[in-house]
């Protein structure tokens, strides 16, 4: 295979499109007749419903239906859960595991404010929404539960009435002699970490668009999802239809970051409006319900405690962790167990004890957000691992070194399972080599110094570590068809969707070297469910491995059969054939070249004679990713922080990171570039914030504040490249992992520059009032012990 | 996220608009710029049975300078004054530069900005500092509202709902006289969650002979910094008198607490805030020759 594409920073195919707003979104879609659906959603966090009456709705100007549970009964089935414990994990791993479907419409009682209750469509979304204001639900309010830990306790509230309590998932899980280590160990710290519930709030919210064609019984419809045959099975499922009647698709989706691989009420909702209304029915959500219903993420608590020698060599943790599920357990053991897996991180630690409880509350159910899980227990691990080096007097980078995984230690086993259930080994990385590349483009020894000469000016600079190690690219499979056309020309099909990560680019490259083309003769179509009948879809990092490895051996294949027809074409033995940039030809003879335009047309068949060979020049395939790879990366983030006002001003932020070989370097910086502003956010500005009785007191952007570009920093990236040995590309994932340390490396770093007033950071976002709160509490605690010691 | 129902009239001079909001009394609001009234209307939090959009009156477009007085009519975007503020007033250039963004200022308009009263507005603030006054039509005539009487609560003046806001003006400050502005913000254009903005003009002995501080973002209404300016007046501002004033004017505060900020904090920000603003005013003060 020639490499002419991959690996270059090939400008993006779809930028010229994106960036002129010539995007085709959801929302861009009209069809002729089209009306508009608004829905009627619970003001309560927890409510039991007696009775929903149309009432005043129903005669409203521009009403078309209202729809409540009765007029949508047939179609009314669970909606899909995810996250079941597979074999090869349960083996393993004791799981107790509780989950109830949510359904399309909430029938009997409201478990979070949000909840769909009652649907109109009219001819306008304004029509629609006066209408939604006049529709009466009879609420009995029954007591809320939001705090996690309380929520787990006997006696609190009960979400689920069947379950007995609220814990969802419980499981224990480690290796080695934890409590030995830490009673021998010289030195223990621990801790309690909170992490805030903050989402991923892509620029575009969810929209739904469904066409029902009574002539052959099919359904269409435009939805903007990362996962579209997730979609179609969920339809099938509800309407009765089989699969190849009906066709998702997601054209255009401005932003994703698993907020849409989702499964939502409105993907079956407004189908079935469709249906009954006989007409193509539209909804786009507004920011408001984007707030209250489009799932929320993060959130958990870690009780974490480590053990280490003197020296700072690591010898066991144990953490106890609640991670907060939202109201219904949509995702089972993903959120909590690939918290547990993803603890460790790179460093070397020979005994773990984790006890974790997954926990219902009356909020927003959660789905995994860009990381899922690993934010949140980076942040625990990093934030302990910075109290270990205070506690030992010891510079944080060079506890880090003594105990951060090399080259030489991999693969490296982990001594529980991964979340697929198949053995947890690192396949290839130098963790060390992240840190040592992270602190020299950074340079670290000057900053210190810096930092030093500062402090009596009363400028407070400070820098913060964090380091991770992702799976990627979960399995099992991502397919893709590649097939010529008569010009000659590829189009490359998978079940893989874009949100903006560059798919019509990258897979693009890997096509063209396989195939021999030039980057401008392969087309990339990705979300339709028509392009390719089976599919997974685009979250947890995988398009690259699970796509791209389908992409390469399929246009592989493709090539061949190339190769087959042209040496029929020009008399010559396949081995002797070679195709570049579209040409196919005889080796050593430049002048045999022919364009494969004229290899396919020769190879159809005519009056006179059948074509020289079969002219399927086709191939699809489904590459099978049993297991993950595994990403790495050091984040060092530099900060000033304001002691008078408590405002943090972020100075640099330097990534040196492990994706395994780059299809496109630039695309790949791209995505660190992203998930770093959404880390940005979540260490500094974003949180969900409810009341004691479930309300969101965040609903506008006025109150859930998304970093803008005058909150990123430059951000500098180091690429260290250890291909994966578990696919033909040598490829891992990058999706999410520019997200995963930004709030551990910001809170060190905060804690870093004001430690000369002992603050102790345990909980982001970190807000002005937040920063000063903690100054106050480090000097009232100084103080204490000033008295205590004098007393 | 659709407004409710609302007619809309769109009248084409300052007594059409009088004879709307006299007929529709509270059931009218007053379109301008419409960066806080659109949201509220979309959110459904504003609903009100007639909008009366003021765009299309003559004569409310005017940004001058009479004497040392600022006159900016009702019409007059933000972004206009930040534009020709850049010469002119720095101050209000300051200011202006922490409101929004570009795209907000380019549509909001200033006197919009003082009669929608957010607490944690930076141009309300301004507007207390520089003595300003607000002339206002209504059935009566018209009539000056001085800036001390113009804000009563949260979102809330003394401007009846059958009367329009024509025009603000503001005492500019003249050359001998320092100005600072100090806010902190959870981001850039962002309400403050707390905020200074302090004038200081120096005699010829090196005395106080001006001082004004207006702190926001600390209560219902911006509030002047009395009990700072009566320890500054007839003094020389040394460093820790001016340290001694800006806690003086915290200490009278009661300030809201929210989730972005409790009222600890944003009392002792707006300490550190009004000694940055009252020090920046200090190092931009001439002295009289």
């Amino acid at each position: 295979m020639g490499a002419r594409y991959f690996g270059a920073s090939v400008p993006r195919k779809e930028d010229p499109r994106l960036l002129r707003g010539q995007g085709r979104y959801v929302d861009d879609i009209k069809l002729p007749g089209m009306v508009h659906a608004a829905f009627v959603r619970s003001p309560h966090a927890h409510a039991r419903i007696h009775g929903v009456r149309a009432g005043a709705a129903a005669s409203q100007p521009g009403v078309v239906r209202v729809l409540a549970w009765d007029d949508l009964a047939p179609w009314m089935k669970p909606l899909p859960l995810f996250g079941a414990v597979p074999p090869g994990l349960a083996a393993r791993v004791a799981v107790t595991m509780k989950q109830s479907p949510p359904f399309a419409i909430c029938r009997d009682v409201v478990r979070h404010v949000g909840e769909i209750v009652a649907m109109v469509v009219a001819e306008s979304r304004a029509h629609a929404e006066d209408a939604a204001e006049q529709v009466e639900v009879d609420y009995e309010p029954i007591a809320p539960v939001t705090d996690m830990i309380a929520a787990a306790e006997p006696g609190a509230p009960v979400i689920h009435a069947d379950w007995g309590d609220n814990v969802a998932v419980h499981f224990r899980a480690g290796f080695g002699d934890v409590d030995g280590a830490f009673r021998e160990a010289a030195v223990r710290v621990r801790d309690r970490i909170d992490v805030q519930r903050y989402v991923g709030m892509p620029i575009e919210t969810r929209g739904v668009i469904a066409w029902w064609d009574p002539r052959d019984g099919s359904l269409t419809t435009w939805n903007s999802t990362q996962v579209v045959h997730f979609v179609q099975q969920g339809l099938v499922a509800a309407l009765g239809l089989p699969a190849h009647k009906i066709r998702v698709i997601a054209p255009d989706v401005g932003g994703g970051f698993g907020t849409k691989a989702n499964g939502y009420p409105e993907d079956l909702l407004i189908p079935a409006a469709a249906i009954a209304c006989r007409r193509p029915v539209k909804w786009t959500e507004d920011r408001r319900e984007h707030m209250m219903a489009s799932a929320h993420a993060r959130h958990q608590v870690h009780d974490i405690e480590i053990a280490a020698r003197r020296d700072g060599s690591m010898l066991a943790v144990r953490d106890h962790i609640w991670v907060d599920l939202g109201a219904y357990n949509t995702w089972g053991i993903v959120l909590p167990y690939n918290t547990v897996a993803h603890l460790l991180g790179p460093h070397r630690v020979p005994a773990l004890a984790i006890e974790c409880r997954g926990v219902v509350t009356s909020k927003t159910p959660n789905a995994p957000y860009r990381g899922a899980g690993r934010p949140e227990t980076v942040f625990a691990m990093d934030r302990i691992v910075d109290r270990l080096a205070r506690e030992l007097s010891m510079d944080p980078a060079e506890l880090r070194r003594r105990n951060y995984l090399t080259a030489a230690d991999l693969p490296y086993e982990l001594g529980i399972p991964y979340r697929d259930g198949n053995r947890l080994i690192y396949d290839s990385g130098d963790f060390r080599a992240n840190l040592e590349a992270a602190l020299e483009a950074a340079g670290y020894a000057r900053m210190r110094e810096e930092q030093e000469a500062l402090r009596p000016q009363g400028i407070y600079r400070g820098i913060g570590i964090s380091g991770y190690v992702e799976g990627t690219a979960i399995g099992p499979y991502e397919g893709a068809s590649v097939r010529m056309d008569i010009s000659g020309r590829a189009v490359v099909a998978t079940g893989a969707c874009s949100q903006g990560q560059g798919h019509e680019t990258a897979f693009a490259q890997v096509a063209a070297d396989a195939l021999g083309v030039p980057i401008d003769w392969v087309t990339v179509v990705g979300g339709d469910t028509a392009a390719i009948p089976f599919g997974v879809g685009t979250f947890a990092s995988r398009s690259a491995v699970n796509a791209g490895s389908s992409i390469h051996v399929a246009a592989g294949k493709v090539r061949d059969k190339l190769v087959e027809a042209a040496a029929a074409l020009l008399e010559a033995a396949p081995e002797d054939v070679e195709i570049a940039d579209g040409l196919a030809g005889v080796q050593g003879s430049p002048e045999s070249r022919v364009p494969l335009e004229r290899v396919i047309r020769a190879s159809l068949p005519t009056f006179a004679r059948a074509g020289a060979v079969s002219p399927d020049f086709e191939a699809t395939v489904y590459h099978h990713q049993p297991t993950v790879t595994y990403t790495s990366a050091v984040h060092l983030a530099h900060v000033e922080v304001d002691a008078g006002t408590g405002a943090i001003r972020l100075l640099r932020y330097v990534v040196a990171h492990d994706c395994g070989r780059l299809i496109n370097p630039v695309i790949v910086e791209g995505q660190i570039h992203g998930g770093v502003a959404q880390g940005v956010g979540g260490g500094l500005l974003e949180e969900m914030v409810y009341d004691d009785q479930g309300q969101l007191l965040t609903g506008t952007f006025m109150d859930y504040l998304i970093p803008t570009a005058m909150e990123v920093p430059p951000i500098e990236t180091v690429h260290l490249e250890y291909p994966s040995p578990r696919n033909p590309l040598g490829v891992k994932g990058i999706g999410e992992g520019g997200a995963i340390s930004p709030p551990a490396a910001l809170a060190g770093a905060v804690e870093d520059a004001l430690a000369p007033f002992g603050v102790r950071v345990r909980r982001t976002p970190l807000g002005p009032s937040t920063v000063l709160g903690l100054i106050a509490e480090a000097e009232a605690r100084t103080a204490e012990g000033q008295t205590g010691r004098g007393a | 996220m659709k407004p409710a129902p609302f007619a809309y009239e769109a009248p084409a001079s300052v007594p059409e608009a009088l004879e709307l909001l006299a007929r529709h009394g509270d059931d009218a609001k007053v379109l301008a710029g419409g960066q806080s009234l659109v949201p509220m209307l979309n959110l459904r939090l504003a609903r009100p049975a007639v909008v009366v959009d003021i765009n299309g009156v003559g004569g409310l477009a005017g940004l001058a300078l009479r004497g040392g007085t600022l006159a900016v009519g009702a019409l007059v975007r933000q972004r206009a004054l930040e534009r020709w503020a850049a010469v002119h007033a720095p101050l209000c250039a300051e200011a202006l530069r922490h409101l929004g963004h570009v795209a907000i200022r380019t549509r909001g308009t200033v006197v919009g900005s003082l009669v929608h009263a957010d607490p944690a507005a930076e141009l309300p603030a301004v507007f207390l500092c520089c003595d300003g006054a607000l002339a206002v039509h209504g059935p009566g005539g018209e009539r000056i509202v001085a800036a001390g009487a113009l804000f009563q609560g949260p979102l809330t003046t003394s401007v009846g709902s059958e009367e329009l806001a024509v025009e603000a003006r503001l005492a500019l400050p003249d050359e001998r006289t320092g100005w600072g502005f100090s806010e902190v913000a959870r981001r850039h254009g962002d309400f403050a969650l707390a905020g200074a903005v302090a004038l200081l003009r120096r005699d010829a002995g090196g005395s106080a002979d001006h001082v004004r501080l207006a702190l926001f973002g600390v209560g219902g209404t911006p509030v002047r910094g009395a009990a700072a300016e009566a320890e500054l007046l007839g003094r020389e501002p040394t460093a820790a008198r001016l340290r001694e004033a800006a806690r003086a004017a915290a200490a009278a505060l009661d300030p809201p607490a929210d989730i972005h900020a409790t009222s600890a904090y944003r009392r002792r920000a707006a300490a550190v805030l009004a000694e940055r603003a009252l020090a920046a005013a200090l190092a931009r003060a001439g002295r009289a020759a």
